[in-house]
């Protein structure tokens, strides 16, 4: 355990490079910042993944419910008339936080299979809802239209998308920190004594449900802060953004980079989108096939997910040079 | 009562598909304890093989069928071999990645070689037409799901209660340590058991095309509906799986008999409903 000095320091580094990453994809591909945003903005949803699955032990195949909830309520927002960024934005994280205390409140009362099981069930009931309520959704059309006003009144959301992926870069780097002094909390390690052992926490006299439950809301809002995005950058809501597919592609991105480590999750999205992005460019026939065997090379060869590899990597480097075992 | 009956009887024969598809993943959960979910790719995958050989080949129905079967077990062998053989014991969500990777590989697969258009499985005469029960007429493809499902359950609860195999595998199941200690080869067991599952999962495959009808996503489009059957039965009980496929089987078509906008609505909320009641699904085993 490194001192709580180097922890900052170690931290302060991890942020700086976020951003500086960032920059560099502002200069290095100003062709394709909406792919940019987009990944930013499922970075948020796999990050709201990591919360539950990787600090809480609860694995859920239904995260875009919270994804869609953010999206949804934002689009709709703006639809009807407000359409200051910063305000969708919080319109998103609130319906996101409100989702996940519902998404909490039915999945808790389930373990292992089950709840994962419920978690697909949930996923699948706010599908249909939202292809339904096609008065205020759009139904399978999409919600269309979204006018966003400038952000702070000056910078206009622009056709190449600079305003957008800055604004997803500064809300990326602002949620990561929060969520950084939220897992190292008091409230972050209990939720991490959680997912060891649920029963010696319950016999040291916490309550596991509420902690929980107070995890999933945070999570929640984070996912909709995504949706947001999502909804805002690209001025479209549409039924994919609340499917299967994307939650079960933010779990494999998650387990891809790492269970447990706010860093993982951020290589996985990036590792995942940047590979289905050049393979489908390359040859669409196969891009399925490579996806599915990097999963499979990834689990034979690095089992604890990417940031494990490097983690291991590492650590037998330090210790090569210490001259042992 | 006219809709009633012909709604009861599609149901039926709806869940008796889903039955036995679904009781091949019920068997590698519950007893191997490996989240399979590339078990509707080999569903498919004997869709693929039926189809192939009955309409581009000409061979008959019941060859169809046995080809599909040995085949897709041929094909999973090497798999279990390589890839499953090593997350046996894993996490189940290294488990997920791995044969959600797997599932991916051979849709992608398939669809090269086959191309994203719908396969049939030509029926041979005497299933095609309708059967006079005295009462009403049933199409004979029905009837023969039916009795395939049938017969698949009480041939595994005979097989898993009854015979030497059945002992040993109950006895892995319940601690593999101990019955390797006495002398059980469970690698032996695990192996025949995932071949069964497999085996099962063909047979599914082929005789429930006219329900799951066989194109390249088929795998992805039902693992969450064999999933959650599954979860709803209780891994690893046969009748519970019976109970989970007949009930899950009745409200899907009634819902859409019924009210077919509202597609999987009504099968979810039973989902969520029924999950909540039953943790563990209706016959599972306390952990």
């Amino acid at each position: 355990m490194p001192s709580v000095g180097g922890r900052w320091l170690r931290d302060v580094i991890g942020v700086l490079l976020i951003v500086a990453a960032g920059l560099a994809g502002y200069w290095l591909f100003p062709d394709n910042l909406a792919l940019l945003t987009r990944v930013i903005a499922v970075a948020l949803l796999v990050l709201s993944l990591d919360l539950i699955t990787g600090y809480c032990g609860v694995a859920s195949l239904g995260q875009a419910s919270l994804f869609g909830a953010g999206a949804y309520a934002s689009g709709i927002a703006c639809v009807n008339g407000v359409t200051e960024p910063l305000t969708l934005i919080a319109i998103g994280a609130v319906a996101g936080a409100m989702a996940g205390l519902l998404m909490g409140t039915i999945m808790l009362r389930a373990h292992g299979l089950a709840q994962l099981v419920l978690s697909i069930a949930i996923v699948q009931l706010f599908h249909e809802a939202a292809n339904k309520a096609s008065a205020y959704t759009g139904g399978s059309d999409g919600l269309s239209g979204l006018m966003v006003s400038p952000l702070f009144g000056m910078f206009e959301f622009d056709l190449w998308g600079r305003t957008a992926y800055l604004f997803g870069l500064a809300l990326l780097v602002g949620v990561f920190i929060a969520l950084k002094f939220i897992v190292s909390s008091p409230f972050g390690m209990l939720c991490r004594g959680i997912k060891q052992d649920p029963v010696r926490i319950r016999a040291m006299g916490a309550y596991v449900f509420p902690v929980l439950l107070k995890m999933f809301v945070i999570s929640g809002a984070v996912a909709g802060t995504g949706g947001a995005l999502a909804a805002i950058s690209t001025q479209v809501v549409g039924l994919d953004s609340v499917s299967f597919e994307l939650s079960a592609n933010a779990l494999v991105m998650l387990v891809l980079g790492g269970l447990g480590t706010l860093y993982g999750a951020l290589v996985g999205t990036v590792i995942f989108m940047g590979f289905e992005h050049i393979v489908s460019a390359i040859n669409p026939f196969h891009w399925m096939t490579m996806v599915g065997a990097l999963l499979i090379a990834v689990v034979l060869v690095a089992p604890g997910g990417l940031s494990g590899l490097s983690e291991r990597i590492f650590q037998s480097g330090k210790s090569m040079k210490g001259g042992r075992r | 009562m006219q809709t009633i009956l012909s709604i009861a009887i599609d149901a039926f024969a709806y869940g008796m598909a889903l039955f036995i598809i679904c009781i091949g993943l019920s068997l590698t959960m519950g007893l191997m304890r490996v989240v399979n979910l590339a078990h509707g790719a080999f569903a498919m995958i004997a869709g693929y093989i039926a189809s192939y050989a009955a309409r581009d080949l000409g061979l008959g129905y019941a060859i169809a069928i046995f080809l599909a079967i040995i085949g897709t077990v041929v094909i999973s062998i090497p798999l279990e071999r390589l890839l499953y053989r090593r997350i046996y014991g894993s996490p189940e969500l290294t488990q997920v990645l791995m044969t959600i990777g797997i599932t991916f590989c051979i849709i992608g697969i398939t669809n090269y070689f086959f191309g994203p258009t719908l396969k049939t499985i030509p029926l041979p005469e005497s299933l095609s037409q309708p059967v006079d029960l005295g009462i009403r007429t049933i199409a004979g493809h029905r009837l023969f799901v039916m009795a395939c499902g049938v017969l698949v359950a009480v041939g595994l609860w005979y097989l898993i209660e009854k015979t030497d195999f059945g002992i040993k595998l109950r006895a892995t199941v319940d601690n593999a340590a101990m019955a390797d200690a006495l002398g059980v080869r469970t690698p032996v067991i695990y192996a025949i058991s995932f071949a069964i599952a497999i085996g099962l999962a063909a047979l599914g495959g082929v005789v429930g095309a006219e329900f799951l009808p066989i194109e390249p996503y088929y795998a992805l489009r039902y693992m969450v509906t064999f999933l959650v059957v599954v979860s709803v039965g209780g891994a690893g009980s046969i009748p519970g799986a019976v109970v989970a496929c007949l009930l899950l089987g009745a409200i899907d078509t009634t819902g859409r008999y019924l009210m077919p906008e509202f597609g999987n609505f009504f099968f979810y909320a039973a989902v969520i409903a029924i999950v909540c009641v039953f943790p563990r699904g209706f016959f599972g085993r306390a952990q």
